[in-house]
């Protein structure tokens, strides 16, 4: 299936953590950092990863407070963040495991491939196709670069408009096409009779409301879920039309741009963040999931309103900067005598970029769909999830912007093939005896 | 076989674990961090053992098979030891972890105490370990099948989700009581649950002769539930006042 071009430019920004939070004083090295700009082939959000700014803007703050009770608070936070986040990447595996297991369109090869990965691998030759896997990372890395770096230059010179022209391209084929093909493929193994006008209503109410959701106002958790639907769906696609051996590497190959990209003085997300920071801007909706929808009811800055707007760092930022002016507007002067620092005792929430979902379902939905064996997927899924909580501690200890994949992806896939070659033929060998350990 | 079973078998494997999950750690973040975590421990612990035993099978001659059954019991026993080991682990990094929580707060003592984490923690590798155990079985029970056609016991499934069950249930009592002999010292304690471990695994491998192995096997998992109840502070008088508090209870409203 070659797609066009047009989609994967609107994965930018999509591997990331950020804490969504909007500092009182500007700390630019302090604020999300978009950590990889990952072009997926078809439609891949490059990852954004933010860093957690969360303690950053209390610190400051809160100057007055002692030390401890910070720190206190940043790890009273923390945990919560972490199940915040641990919920929407458990249900967007879920989904992806569930379609692996049930539809069985997602695990049949197709002759057809993406442009990104032109060579094809040979079942025959272990040489051969370890070299061809290889090509094919290098070919898709490098076009997610180009792409990241396109998206870059883009902003720096405020093309707003193709930015977000692109972006609402690609997820109205996400919403509109690919959901269409799945449930195709849904109705199709359960055998259901479906006629066009019935389907036509439910994929065009779907895809308008997520279209609105994502891009304009929204109730959060249905943003929230629009956003982990279509991750889901398009780690589906990958799993698909990604060559096995290629969808391995191309998963480590990832985590290491992630790192480069974000932690590099000169990563292309990097400098997208700062630059988003320094214009005092909200990274572009639809490519970050955020846990919480910051509001900051009446910002004692309110002789400034612009800078309230672009305090708000989450992703629901419009919807969310909407709503306070209209709630300043309406609760006249009363609210805006909250000091600074109750506001932002309000939860910040987390930001994860799509990307990130989109990869840790892939590589999860990789495990179960080779071999039918669950404990593998089961152990992808705890290693995935325990990097996750690594990750985030890191970002609590660091406070800036971190890459999200390198440390789960590195854990998930020491797990899945020590799991799979070394724990299954143990884990039968004492099942059909019923030993118990 | 068919979804009969597999409900059946599930709901005995996990049912506990389940409600015990719901119950007592979903609502608070932290604890379920501390499960996940447990679980992750128990993983690199069998991940280890598989890979001692993987060796020693490949470096053996796999014709023999006597020899191989004799490496797989040593290959129980020797994941049971690493187990408990990555226990003692688990249980050294969230001591680090409440000093470190409680010196950072200004009030005394920190958000979990240790006996709420020794409870999650051995939850953790309960159903880490049940999970492992059970989850291929009940999804080969989904399918077609007769049980024991080549001569095995008919009563495959049950005994699995009832040894399932009772392996949760002794994980949680050992990580109680190994937490709290760990903190007082007690090595006695320590000697106990590892033993009684190695017992249970023991037991297992008189199956099929189900008989040798399930009723001892639950005999050990009440008495390490009373041990683990009185370890934890429990006590008789706490148990009559919880009755007499419900009947007060139920008389005033």
């Amino acid at each position: 299936m070659n797609t066009s071009d047009s989609e994967e430019d609107s994965y930018n920004e999509r591997s990331a953590l950020v804490q969504c939070e909007s500092p009182t004083i500007p700390s630019y090295n302090q604020d999300h950092d978009v950590s990889l700009p990952q072009q997926t082939d078809t439609k891949r959000r490059r990852p954004v990863s933010s860093g957690l700014d969360e303690p950053g803007p209390v610190e400051r703050e809160r100057a007055s407070t002692p030390d401890g009770e910070e720190e206190e608070l940043t790890l009273k936070y923390g945990a919560k963040h972490v199940i915040m986040l641990f919920i929407p990447v458990t249900l967007c595996m879920v989904v992806v495991v569930a379609t692996i297991k049930s539809v069985s369109f997602y695990t049949e090869k197709s002759s057809q491939r993406l442009i990104y990965t032109p060579f094809e691998e040979d079942p025959n030759s272990v040489g051969q196709r370890l070299l061809n896997s290889f090509l094919n990372t290098i070919v898709m890395i490098s076009v997610i670069v180009f792409m990241t770096i396109i998206l870059v230059v883009l902003y720096k010179y405020r093309c707003y408009k193709v930015i977000h022209g692109w972006l609402i391209l690609s997820s109205l084929m996400l919403l509109f096409w690919f959901s269409f093909m799945y449930l195709g493929e849904v109705f199709k193994t359960y055998n259901v009779a479906m006629d066009y006008p019935t389907l036509v209503m439910i994929i065009w109410n779907f895809g308008v409301v997520g279209m609105i959701c994502i891009h304009w106002k929204g109730p959060l958790r249905l943003q929230q879920a629009y956003l982990i639907v279509i991750s889901a769906l398009m780690a589906l696609i990958f799993i698909k039309y990604l060559p096995e051996w290629s969808a391995w590497v191309i998963l480590g190959a990832i985590s290491i741009y992630d790192l480069i990209a974000v932690l590099c003085p000169k990563g292309p997300l990097r400098m997208l963040v700062e630059t988003a920071q320094e214009r005092n801007e909200p990274i572009f909706p639809a490519l970050i999931y955020s846990s919480a929808m910051v509001w900051m009811v009446g910002m004692a800055d309110s002789s400034n309103p612009g800078s309230a707007d672009g305090r708000l760092r989450n992703e629901g930022g419009a919807r969310a900067q909407e709503e306070e002016e209209s709630e300043d507007d309406v609760a006249h002067g009363g609210r805006r005598r909250y000091s600074a620092e109750e506001d932002l005792e309000e939860d910040r929430g987390v930001k994860l970029g799509l990307g990130d979902f989109i990869f840790y379902s892939v590589l999860v939905g990789k495990a179960a769909a080779t071999g039918g064996d669950w404990n593998t997927t089961l152990a992808c899924f705890v290693a995935i999830l325990i990097g996750l909580c690594l990750t985030l501690l890191l970002l609590a200890i660091f406070k800036k912007a971190l890459p999200a994949l390198p440390i789960s992806i590195t854990f998930g896939l020491v797990f899945y093939f020590s799991t799979d070659n070394l724990v299954r033929p143990f884990m039968d060998s004492l099942a059909s005896h019923q030993y118990y350990i | 076989m068919t979804l009969a079973v597999f409900f059946g078998c599930a709901f005995i494997a996990f049912g506990p674990a389940f409600a015990l999950f719901v119950f007592t750690i979903a609502r608070d973040p932290l604890r379920v961090i501390i499960l996940i975590a447990g679980a992750f421990f128990w993983l690199l612990s069998l991940l280890l053992s598989s890979l001692v035993w993987f060796i020693a099978i490949k470096a053996s001659n796999s014709q023999d098979l006597t020899l191989q059954k004799g490496l797989l019991i040593f290959g129980v026993f020797f994941s049971v030891l690493l187990q408990e080991v990555f226990r003692f682990a688990y249980y050294r990094l969230l001591r680090k972890a409440t000093e470190g929580l409680a010196a950072i707060s200004d009030d005394d003592g920190s958000a979990i105490s240790v006996r709420q984490m020794a409870y999650v923690a051995g939850l953790g590798f309960g159903i880490m370990s049940g999970a492992f155990s059970m989850i291929n079985i009940l999804s080969d029970s989904l399918g077609p099948g007769t049980v024991g056609i080549f001569g095995d016991s008919q009563y495959y499934f049950i005994t699995a989700a009832l040894m399932t069950l009772a392996l949760t249930l002794l994980h949680t009592f050992w990580g109680v009581v190994f937490f709290e002999g760990c903190e007082k010292s007690q090595w006695w304690v320590i000697a106990a649950v590892v033993s009684l471990h190695l017992l249970f695994a023991g037991l297992s491998l008189l199956n099929p002769l189900y008989e040798g192995s399930l009723p001892p096997v639950y005999f050990i998992t009440l008495t390490m539930g009373i041990w683990a109840f009185f370890s934890s502070g429990g006590s008789l008088h706490s148990l009559s006042a919880l009755c007499t508090r419900r009947k007060a209870e139920g008389e005033s409203s």
